[in-house]
Parts: C-alpha cells; structure tokens; sequence
C-alpha cells in the first residue's frame, strides 16, 4: 500500500532523560524514526526533553523542542505546529504514558492530530492488565492465575486465593516500577502500598508465580495489511523472576524446538491482531514451564523497545525505522531490506552467530540498596557481544561490562566473597580447597541461588567447588543448556591452567581458548605471563580473529552494510579498504558517570568525519546507542573496548589513528596502553592527558598557570590520610585517584569518619593512593567546556551550578549563561581555562572545574576529553562543539572552521539532573560528591526563573505552582531559610514544618505551622507525606551519618512522588522560578528559532 | 573426538570433528538457514542425496524426539555443523542428536566455519562434497568428491517412497495443535515422493481421509481408490528424472482435483508443459517471504527445494501464476485457469516453519468441496 498523502506533518514525542528501564535506545529509535520519515517526504516535529540526544539535532527534524514531556507543553506544540499526525511509539513508555493522557485529556481530538503507530485503544488494551488478560483469554492464550487490587485489602484476599509467593505488578509504570515478588502478608502489604501509588491508574495485579520459569521474548513487527514477522527471538539466562532488564539474555532462542517456536510466533501474531497493533514493533514475553512446557503469555509492549533496540543490533534488521514506514502506511513488502538491497523487509532475519546481553548495574552508588534482582529493573545500561557460539559472545560480554573483568574469571578480579583470587596460585589454591571447605562450599551455594549482580560468577565458584549442572540448576532455575556452556569454559580453563610452564600444551590449546571467548589476559594469568607476550605468541602462531558480518540473512545473500564482529574461525570479512580512516571509540555501556553524552559525542565525531570524507570506523558494544546503528558510520565494530579487542581491530583496519577523548573515561582509559603499543591518538597527546589526570603533574601545571587549589595531598595508607586531614584541615573531600562519576568520592568531617572511608575507598581504588583535598564549603561551582585546535582556543561555555561545590558537577543543575558571578570572575575562568588548553596543547575538548569561595577562584578538576555537557552546550550555543572537536583532531583550524569567539546566547538554558531513587526504596536521596544521577534534561527559555522551572517539569519534579511545602533544615541553614519561606509564602503556599525549623520561621515571622516529627506521635511528618497533604518538600540533610527521621522523610518522598529539594540554593531557583511563571504563560520555542538554524535536506 | 574433514569437489576443505556415525559419505552440500528444527531437516525425505550445513552454530540443544520427525529416518547424507550441543535441554527431549545419528548410521562433523562453507555455496552454487572420519587427506578426498555421482538427472524419488500403500491416520500433536479439525472427511489419494509426515497430519486435520500410494502408483491405481481428489508430495532430487510420475499426473489433470508441494508443483509443472531449472543454491530455511497474489498478502513460508518451475516455460493461456517468491521472484506456486488443480513449491505444512500458509489445505478442502 503507498504511504499516505492524507498526512503532512507528524509529532514524535521523545523519551526524556536517561533512567533506569529507558536510555539511549530511544534515541537511537527516535533519530530512526525521525529520518525515515523525512526521507519518506513527511515534515517532522519533534519534542523530548533530553539535549544529550541525536534526534534533538537541529539537523533532523524539521522543528526540534526542547521542552518537558507534559501535556501542558504537547499541546502548546501542537497548537504552534499544527500537525496532522503524531507517533508515539518511539519514546518508550514515557512518549506513550504522554500521548495516553494527552489522549485522555482531549488535546489529539481538539486539534486533529491522530495517533499513528498505535491506537489510544490498542495502547489501552496491551497496558491495562484487566483489558490485556481479556483480550489474551478470548484468543485463547494462557496467563498466569491473577487478579486486580485496588487496596490492599483487595490484595491480600487475592494472595491468599492465589497462595505464595505471589508477584505484585503496578498497571501502567515504567521498566516494572514498583513491582516485586512477595513471600508472605507483610512483604505484600508494603509492595501494594507502593504500586498503588506507582500506577497511573491506582491498580496492581496479584499474579501467580512463575518464578524459576524459562522466559523468552519475541520481537514482532506487523504492518497495515496484517503481515507478520518475527524479527528475533530471545531467551532469558535468568529465568522468571528477574527483570527482563536486568537479565542476561540470548538471541536467538536456544533450548525451543521448532514446535515450540512456531506456537510462540503462532501467540505473538494472535497477540497483535487481538490487541490491534496495526503499525509498527511490538515485543511480546513468554514464560515457559520447563517440566511440561506450558507457556504463558507475560506481557506485551506496544511500541519499540530496548528489547527492540537489542533486536534490531542482534540482527542487523532496523525495527525502529521500519516502525516508522509502517505507521504512515507503507507494507513490509514496500521496504527494502538495507542490507541485503535487493531483497524486501517483509522476512524473518536469521542469524549465524549469537548474541549475548548483559546488564551493567550500579549498586556501588547507593548505599543500602538492595542488591537482588527482582522484576523491578535495577540495571543502568547493558552491553551485548557476538560469537559464533554462546561462549565466545559470554566471555566477549563479560569483558564488554568495564567491570574490569575480562571474561568468565580467572582475570585475577575473582573475588568469593571476601577472598581475592588475584594470583594464579591464590586462584589454584582455591580450586584444591573449595571442594573440601563444606562451609564455605555451601555458602557459595546458598549465594547463588539469590539472582544478583555478581551471581552468575557465583556459579562458576559452585561448580568448581564441586557442585553438578543438576545441584545447580535446582538451585537457580537456570537452564542445564547455558550451565553447560559455562561448564564447558571451566573444563577448558581448567587445562589452561595445567598448560602453564608447558609452551607446546599452549599452542595446542590456544585457538580453542580464543574460540571459547578468552582474552590475552585471562590466558596470561593462567600461563603466568604477561598481556603482551601472550599477545606476541599468539600472533606469532597465525591466531588472529576474523571479523565476519551482520547481515540479516545467515550468508544466504551479499550484504552491503558493513558492520562486524570478531571470532576465532577461518574467513575474514572485513575487507579493509585503501582509504583513510579514522576510528572513533565509544563509550561502552551506560552506567552513573558515563552515558548518552559521550555516545552524542562519537556519533557526531563519525559525521563530521565522514563529511570530510574519511572512512569512519566505529568500536563500541552497547547496543542501546546512536552510534551502534549499522548506518551512523562507514564500519561499525561490535567489540568490547579493551586493549586487546581494539589493537586487533587497529592492526586489521590501519586507520590514520584514533579518536578517544569523546567516548567519556573508558577509552581515555585506554589511551596509554594503545600508544604504547603503537596505536596513534588523535588530538590532546596522551602526556597531555596525563599531566592533566597525573596529581604530581596536576599541581605543577595549575602552579605554572597560576591558578589555586584547594589543599590537598595523597595517601597510601590510614596514617597518611590522618596526617593530611590534619594538615589541611577538615572537612575534606576524598577519593581513590583515577576514577569516573565521583566513585568512592566523599565529604569527610572527621577522623572517625575517615577512618571508616578508608577500608572502603582501598577496595574501591584497586591500591591506587587516595587523594585528599580541603573541601571548599559554601563554594559556588562552575564548569567550563572548551574546544581547541592547539593553536586558538575557544570558550564553549562557562556554566554555573546552582548546587553548592561538594556536589558532584554530574548531579547539579547548571546554568548558562552564569546568573550569579561578577563578570570579571567569569572572564578570569575563561583566560585561565585557555591558558591551560594552551600548555596542553589541547586539540578537541576539555572541560574544566572550578570553585570560587568568596571571590577567590580555585580550579578542581581539568578533563582533556569531552565532558558530560557537551551536547548541553552544544543545544545552548547552537554549535555542534563535538563536530568540530573531530575535525580538529584531523587537522582542521578552528578558524577553518569559523568558530574563534565566545558565544553567550540571549536565552537561558538550565540542564537539571535526574535520579533513580525510585528504583531503590529507602535509600537517601541527598546529593554528595558521589554521582548518583542517570541522566539530564535541559529547560529553556528567555529568562532564568523559567528555564529554571521547565527544567523541574522536565526533570519529572515539577514545583507545584500553589498548595503546601514542608519546609525543614539543617541548623547552618537555618539563618538562610526564612526569606525562602516568605517567598513561599507570598506565592501563596502554605509553609508547614517541623519543631526546630517552625522556631526560626517564627522568629524571622514567617506564617508557618508546626508538624510532628515522627518520633512526636502522630499525625506526624510521614503520615503527612502518606496521605499527600504537602506538595514540595525543602529538606536539607545535615551531613554527617544517617539523620533517621530526615532520610526517612526523603525516601517517603520518592516513594511518594513529592518533589523534594535538597539545598537551599535549589529551594532559591524554585522561587525564582514559581515568581517567573506567576504572571507570565510559558512558552515553547524550537531549537531552530532559537538559533535561526534549518533542518538539513533529506 | 574424531577428527573428520569435509571436502567439495571444487577444492574446498575444511577440518573438523565428527559426530554421529563414522566412515566416508557423499552428497551435494547445500545449507539451511533455519534457526529451529535440525530434526525435522534430518528426517525430510527432500535430503536425500544432500549433505545439510545449518548456518545457526550451537545445534542439538534440544535433543531429538520422536513425536517431530518428519518420516520414518533421517535421509541427509551427511549433517554439517559449527558445534554440537554438549548437553540436551528440552522436557520432550529423548535422544541426543549424537546418538540419534549415530543410530540411523548418518555422518555429522562439527567445528568448521560454516559461514565459509555458505558463503562459498552461495557464490559457486550447491557443490559435491565428501565428509570423511576415515580418509583424512584432503587431495583424496576433493578427487573423491569430484568422481562422486551427481544428483541431476538421478531420480532420487524411488529411493525415499514408501513400496507399498497405506492408510494415514496419524493425527496433529494436540499441544502444537494450530488448525481447526473439519467434520465433514474427504478421501483423497496422496501420492509419496518422499512425503513429509506433517502433510499428510495436516490434511489429516483439515478434513482428509488419507490413502498413500507410493510414487510409481499409476493413475489407473490411483482412481481405483474413488479419491475426491489427489495429493502429490514433496521428494529429493531432479524433478526431470521423475519422467514417470509426471506422466501419472498427466493422466490425472482435469479428472481430478489436485494439490501438489514442492516435488509434486513441478510434476504438474512439467505436467503441463512446463520446464524446471536448478537454482544456484536453492531455498533452504524457514524464513522466505512469499506473496500470493491474489491477496497480495505476505506470507513466510518454510523451504526446501533445489530445482524451480520457470515462469516462462509454463502455457499462459492455461496456467494461472499465484504465489511467488519476493526474495529472487522465483515462482512459488500456480493454479490451473479451467480444472481444478493448485500447487505451491514451499511447505505450507511448516515442519519446521511458520504455520502462515496453512489456509492452502483449507484451500484445497474448498476446491474439493467445489468439484464433488
């Protein structure tokens, strides 16, 4: 059927910021969608909240808004751009949770915009658990036993009918918010309370247990005139129980026989049409009973998915782009295949290797949380790797995760419980004395019945402390077909192990070692030799990898689009051409401190790039991004991003050299070891970057700037920590050196504390030294981009926080332009951050930190690599700093490239952060110099109180414009906090507040009333937080160790979606803005009107 | 762990390990793309004479059992495999692949770059090949490939067809169960060239009572059942060396009402007048889209076939094109303008496969209706 004509103009809502259950996937979604439809002649309108984005590139949709995703700001959208049609499916569940209400409120009828992708009713339908169990009994499909609750009442009548365990799962949340499994009455009843709460529409579902289950997932697509195919099929490692998230998982199915399979796909196809998916992606997941095979639908997604995403770099087929074709009309028989060229989209993609997902958590960030998984996604980003055969893609997987594992153990960070196997012969010692230590055998046992982060290593430690695939299998429910594939790496490890001092048993057994997955340094620990020498002999041997092709289609027809991935066989595919290439590392898998951001920064670097007519070759293994999309870049390497994995490819491709300073820390990490061995490093030098990250160089290089810094010093051990602190005096901020996103960085106020630090920050340091600075209290903090070319020096933006120093710079909200600091300071910061990039010789991006206490300026940190808001600037400023960084790095001018004056834009742009805190009940939401965010959003507008504020509404924290605020604070705060107060108290709120705060507004004679704390009695703080009578909550923690009441009241927040604020100067922005906003409508503007910029011609 | 090597007759060899049987076998190397259903391959009659790489590497994972086989043994001459499952995982699971082969005296090898292998297939096209556990150098074995028989022009059809007829009353596995069951039966005559099982199970459902003659049954033989109508099946090899089988459709066409797959579309192909050529390296998966073209509705159809019916050759003012292949535009199945008379070249019983083409027995259930 031919694409419509009835319609010119179609909105595509976005996702918002990166949280955990949505990240870059809808990005890499959304830019699909966006150029598919304007390739296919639509106009595009495009809102999403998050500037870290590709599709929010000015030069892909027509008219790109950066605004919040609330019905408030669609329809101002809407009523500006008049479009015709608006697809919803492309912004995870938020696009879709968006467009529901939007729906539901009347905006689409009042205008005339109908939904494309999918209908309201068949969103309706899939998402309502009492609609889809319907809809799933009319066509016959079995579920799990089940039942709707309203109260908790409700709850427990079901459970018991039910019996337990039983899982409790909120209609209508996001990534499985608020779900979990429940074992008895009192673990039901605070689940309930919670999920009541979670859903949109106050409903939880009591379910039937199918814990230990097999679960699989089929990736569907249907078009217009109901033809079907299934894209991929996945199968869980995990079994039911765990997030799908959060799961390890396997494309294709492994353990279905044919059978089996096709009365899968016979379900998924029924589970379309029933639902009445016309147009477009869907996911639909499956458990299977592995003792009588009887399956039961789970749940199905209307709209693409990260699971789709998977599917889409599992296969190679672009499920998103295609989405997007349907939804205006189009058949899958009207679309051809990219690949293949010559044959259509209307097939099932079939693979001759496999794909192996699995998730990257981030525990370490939150204290206390609860670290087993559950059906709540827990996970921040993934990695997916392919192998010919499952052990390779597991091994390649593991070393992808920048856990500093590199592969299935024995890389000298196992780690059984507390005891370290970081030495060979620590390692053998615990093979001879697991099996017979009963104790400590069944501890691992028991361990590894519990699905955690670190489980699947715990099953390797029971099998070689003894236990069967059997015992094991009734332990975890994994399926005997994975165990075995484990096994089978152990049983080779094994005689690795044996094969040391033996070089003729080496070479026997190197190519199956390199077959089943293992790196150079695995190899090295076993055979106690160095990374490099394994190298040298290995190479010496002939045994290289071979780089074969993602192509849809198993080999059946020629492909054309280029994109690989390593094994040990015979043919390589790669075919590296004669021209000159440069390659650009990625930034692995998301995780707290390294994000979309760098992803942004490569997928910009390889446009810039190609444009100049370099071949680009991209090297990255997270398959959620922009940049592992087959069409960003000429060659696209799905690899993990280790020394090893990129040398290979290095040597096989001869590229000119290397980009590395856009992927964020994890190939800056790497920059040392490539150019050691020969790899050469585009833009800043690697001594560059060293004397930027080395302490010693560091203090030498601001000296020779004249520039101060705070105090500081470096210990090795407890006493010289002491003695520092001593020195500089407390409070200081201390941290392990070499580390991302603030990892382990803390404020410490005294000696007792620091103490207690120090058994920690070893572990978390790997026997680096710790380094110890003075903390700067009541600092304002500032952040710096810049670009250079090692001859100019361009400022891209001074940004001020409004979050006082001491907070990691990831989680604060930052302004540009600067709303607080003296014009000459900011000039001072911007000299000062030129002369540095001067004696760096900084070619591309660096990013530079400072604090300023009382008019003094001291510079904390200086990054020579593109930094997290590079694309923030970049959207503020209108210039893509990251494509020019990359063609300065090959040689270009910034006078080439006509950027050599500062830009300080009319407008005001705030990027604010957000927090998973919803994801970990309990844990204390205070901000701290460990960054905890997972991702940004940026508000925009012609003034600071409203940038200010859309940046709140964008952040899902929206300030209440009127009602109560709960008003509690530190003592040192206490002084400040009264002209806060009045101001709320003029914009017409209600201020309510606890003993010691109520005193002091009462003194300054602010209106207040007081509230009991919880230990006072009740009605107390926390039932008011429960039964919703406040609306804002200002609650400064007061430091040291945890303040029981105030952390409780925090995390109630959360739990209870009561925006909270946390600092004074956050609690000063809010004012400002609720005054911007009191007599004056906010607007939306576009990002093009903004800069006077036009999408780029299709 | 027997080291084993694989060799075409045009000088490519590959090292392995074997599984299965041991000793020396011949056959044409074609490969199959299907990510599922290695047991329901093994045992489709269609092999015979062909060596079958399967392009998904981990294979055996679920074992063999015998409620999925496709006929009564496994016929591919020889299994081609990048890795063995070293365990099977599967509640319906009774046999390991291994020994499954090992029992039916079938050559497996394992461990070799079966990329390789098809993309070298894809390029020159289906090639002779020898896998050997017996003879390891491969000059020997490549010459031994080179003087072994070729399947064109051979009818490989007497070699799989069941010598003597019977009744078929074998009915669908209830938990895979898709199709609805019709009350009202029809006796139709179904003609084994090497059938798949799951056909004459699916017409069993669909309404069929099921009376199977071997392959050489003359048309005399065959109305002497009284059949409503005749089923002609699937079987291996050249289609122009099944000469006699073509002429028993002949005899049929326009007498009675006719449903043939894959082997039994170029019967009635070359029935009608038509002509069949070799494809370079045929159609061999579960994922090949097809369009009939009269809903111009997409459907993906399982495959298996090495020769194709050319468009062409067929007489226009007789036949009538109705499904066609939208990967190569190759034909995929025709009806007959005046009798009563449909084939299609894929598997619309979907053993292994997608079930989209099951409509085509309900189709031929309504074209007997018709006629009777």
């Amino acid at each position: 059927m031919p694409k419509r004509t009835d319609i010119k103009k179609i909105l595509i809502i976005g996702s918002g910021p990166i949280i955990i259950g949505q990240a870059c996937e809808f990005d890499y979604s959304g830019a699909q969608a966006v150029k598919a439809l304007r390739e296919e002649g639509y106009q595009v309108v495009l809102i999403n909240s998050n500037p870290a984005t590709i599709m929010t590139d000015p030069e892909l949709a027509n008219a790109t808004y950066i605004e919040p995703l609330s019905v408030e700001f669609l329809e101002k959208v809407i009523v500006k751009e008049k479009p015709d049609a608006v697809l919803p499916t492309m912004g995870g569940q938020t696009g879709l949770n968006l467009a529901v209400e939007a729906y539901e409120q009347g905006v689409f009828t009042k205008y005339g915009v109908e939904m494309i992708g999918a209908k309201y009713a068949a969103i309706k339908k899939a998402e309502n658990r009492e609609e889809f169990k319907q809809a799933m009994l009319k066509i016959g499909l079995d579920l799990p036993k089940s039942n709707f609750a309203y109260s908790i009442e409700d709850a427990e009548r079901i459970a018991k009918e039910i019996g337990f365990p039983v899982i409790v799962r909120p209609s209508f949340t996001l990534g499985g918010s608020g779900s979990g499994i429940c074992y008895n009455f009192e673990e039901l009843r605070t689940t309930v309370r919670m999920g009541l709460d979670y859903s949109m529409v106050h409903e939880v579902l009591i379910e039937e247990s199918v814990l230990g289950w097999k679960e699989f997932e089929l990736e569907v697509m249907r078009d217009i005139k109901d033809n079907f195919v299934v894209i991929c099929s996945i199968e869980n490692l995990d079994p039911m129980g765990v997030h799908t998230g959060d799961s390890i998982t396997v494309a294709p199915a492994q353990t279905l026989t044919d059978k089996e399979y096709q009365r899968m796909r016979d379900a998924a196809r029924k589970v379309m049409s029933e639902i009445g998916i016309e147009t477009g992606g869907s996911n639909v997941q499956f458990a299977v009973d592995p003792k009588t095979g009887r399956m039961v639908i789970i749940e199905m997604n209307p709209r693409v998915s990260r699971s789709s995403a998977l599917a889409s770099k599992a296969t190679g087929f672009p499920i998103a782009k295609f989405a997007a074709k349907l939804a205006v009309g189009l058949t899958l028989d009207e679309i051809p295949n990219d690949i293949t060229k010559y044959t259509p989209a209307s097939f099932e993609p079939t693979i001759d290797y496999c794909v192996v997902k699995i998730p990257r958590f981030a525990f370490e960030k939150f204290e206390g949380v609860d670290n087993r998984l559950t059906t709540q996604m827990k996970s921040v980003g993934e990695v997916m790797a392919i192998g010919r055969t499952f052990k390779e893609a597991f091994q390649k997987g593991l070393r992808s995760l920048e856990t500093k594992r590199f592969g299935f153990g024995g890389d000298g960070k196992d780690r059984v419980f507390d005891l370290a196997l970081k030495t060979r012969d620590e390692y053998l010692a615990f093979l001879k004395n697991a099996p017979n230590d009963k104790v400590l055998k069944e501890k691992i046992f028991a361990y590894a019945r519990i699905p955690r982060e670190d489980r699947i290593f715990y099953l390797k430690y029971a099998y070689l402390a003894g236990y069967t695939t059997q015992e094991i299998y009734q332990q975890t429910g994994i399926d005997p077909w994975f165990l075995v594939q484990l096994k089978q790496i152990l049983d080779l490890e094994g005689r690795l192990l044996n094969a040391c001092g033996n070089p003729k048993e080496q070479e026997r057994l190197m190519r199956q070692a390199k077959e089943y997955g293992f790196s150079d340094l695995q190899l090295a620990f076993y055979w106690g030799m160095r990374e490099r020498d394994i190298r040298k002999k290995r190479k010496k041997m002939g045994i290289k990898p071979v780089y074969k092709l993602v192509d849809t289609c198993a080999a059946e027809f020629k492909a054309y689009t280029p994109y690989f991935y390593s094994t040990y066989e015979q043919e390589d595919e790669a075919n590296p051409s004669k021209k000159k290439k440069v390659m650009i590392l990625g930034g692995g898998p998301n995780r707290i401190g390294q994000g979309i951001e760098f992803d942004y920064c490569c997928v910009h670097a390889v446009l810039a790039l190609k444009k100049m007519g370099y071949e680009t070759i991209m090297v990255n293994s997270n398959p959620e991004t922009v940049s592992t999309d087959y069409d960003t870049s000429d060659k696209l390497f799905f690899e993990p991003l280790t020394l090893e994995d990129v040398l290979n490819i290095y040597e096989n491709e001869k590229p000119i050299g290397v980009i590395l300073q856009l992927g964020g820390q994890t190939p800056l990490n790497l920059a040392k070891s490539l150019e050691k061995n020969g790899v050469k490093i585009l833009g800043t030098s690697v001594k560059a970057i060293d004397r930027a990250e080395d302490r010693d160089k560091f203090k030498r290089l601001l000296q020779k700037i004249g520039l101060r810094q705070p105090a500081n010093g470096i210990a090795t051990s407890l006493e010289e920590a002491c003695e520092i602190a001593k020195q500089i005096g407390y409070p200081i901020v201390i941290r392990p050196s070499y580390v991302l996103g603030g990892r382990a960085m803390e404020i410490v106020y005294d000696q007792t504390s620091l103490k207690k630090y120090m058994k920690v920050a070893v572990e978390a340091s790997d026997d680096h030294p710790v380094l110890i600075d003075k903390f700067l209290e009541d600092a304002t903090e500032m952040d710096v981009d810049l670009i250079a070319d090692g001859m100019t020096q361009v400022v891209g933006s001074v940004m001020e926080h409004i979050e006082e120093a001491g907070i990691h710079s990831g989680d604060s909200a930052s302004v540009i332009p600067p709303f607080s600091i003296p014009r000459q300071t900011i000039e001072e910061i911007i000299q000062k951050t030129k002369a540095i990039a001067k004696e760096l010789h900084v070619m591309g991006l660096m990013n530079v930190q400072y604090a300023i206490q009382k008019g003094i300026v001291y510079c904390l940190e200086v990054n020579p690599r593109a930094s997290r808001t590079v694309p923030f600037v970049s959207k503020t400023i209108g210039v893509p700093l990251a494509k020019l960084a990359a063609q300065t790095m090959v040689g270009k001018s910034l006078k080439d490239l006509k950027f050599t004056e500062e830009i300080v834009p009319r407008h005001v742009a705030v990027k604010e952060s957000v927090f998973p805190f919803v994801k970990f009940p309990g844990v204390d939401i205070i901000l701290s110099p460990e960054m905890k965010s997972t991702g940004e959003v940026m508000g925009i507008d012609k003034d600071f109180g409203k940038a200010f504020y859309k940046s709140q509404e964008a952040a899902m924290s929206r300030i209440p414009r009127k009602g109560t605020v709960f008003i509690s604070v530190k003592d040192n705060d206490k002084p400040k906090i009264a002209e806060i107060a009045r101001d709320f108290h003029r914009l017409g709120f209600k201020i309510v507040s606890t003993k010691g705060t109520t005193q002091v507004l009462k003194d300054y004679r602010v209106p207040v009333q007081e509230i009991l704390k919880i230990a006072e009695g009740s009605p107390n703080i926390a039932d008011w937080i429960r039964t919703k009578k406040m609306d804002l909550i200002i609650n400064t923690p007061s430091g040291k160790g945890p303040m029981l009441d105030e952390s409780k009241i925090r995390s109630l927040a959360v739990s209870f979606n009561i925006p909270c604020i946390t600092t004074l100067n956050a609690a000063r922005a809010a004012v400002c803005g609720l005054q911007a906003i009191r007599n004056e409508e906010l607007e939306v503007k576009s990002i093009h009107d903004y800069h006077g910029l036009k999408a780029a011609r299709v | 762990m027997k080291k084993a090597i694989l060799a075409l007759e045009d000088g490519l060899w590959f090292e392995g390990v074997g599984f299965g049987a041991e000793g020396e076998t011949f056959g044409e190397v074609v490969f199959n793309t299907g990510l599922t259903g290695y047991q329901e391959i093994l045992t489709d009659p269609s092999y015979k004479g062909q060596m079958v790489a399967m392009t998904y590497p981990h294979i055996g994972n679920y074992g063999i059992n015998v409620a999925d086989v496709e006929s009564s043994r496994p016929w591919v001459e020889g299994f081609i495999i990048k890795e063995l499952s070293p365990v099977v995982s599967n509640y319906r699971s009774e046999l390991t692949l291994n020994d499954y082969l090992k029992k039916f005296n079938i050559i497996g090898i394992q461990g070799i770059d079966t990329r390789k292998l098809v993309k070298h297939l894809r390029t020159v096209g289906a090639r002779k090949g020898v896998i050997s556990t017996v003879e390891l150098d491969h000059k020997k074995l490549i010459k031994k490939a080179k003087n072994s028989p070729s399947i064109e022009g051979v009818d490989l059809v007497k070699e799989v067809t069941r010598k003597e007829p019977y009744l078929f009353e074998e009915s669908m596995l209830t938990d895979f169960d898709w199709g609805q069951s019709k009350k009202k039966r029809f006796n139709i005559v179904a003609v084994d060239s090497g059938v798949k099982w799951n056909i004459l199970r699916k017409l069993n459902q669909h309404g069929f009572k099921v009376q199977v003659v071997p392959a050489h049954a003359t048309a005399d033989e065959i109305r002497a059942y009284k059949p409503d109508g005749v089923f002609l099946s699937n079987g291996p090899g050249d289609p122009a060396a099944v000469k006699y089988l073509v002429e028993t459709v002949r005899k049929l066409i326009g007498k009675l009402p006719i449903f043939g797959i894959c082997l039994g579309h170029q019967m009635i192909g070359q029935a009608l007048g038509g002509k069949t050529s070799k494809l370079k390296f045929g159609h061999h998966g579960n994922n090949q889209p097809v369009m009939d073209l009269r809903t111009r509705k997409i459907e993906i159809t399982s495959q298996n076939h090495n020769f194709v019916v050319d468009i062409a050759s067929l007489p226009k003012d007789e036949v009538e094109m109705t499904h066609i292949n939208l990967n190569d535009k190759t034909l995929e199945g025709f009806q007959h303008k005046k009798y009563p008379l449909f084939c299609v070249q894929y598997h619309p019983e979907n053993s292994p496969g997608p079930h989209d083409s099951d409509y085509l027995f309900t189709r031929f259930y309504e074209l007997i209706e018709k006629n009777s």
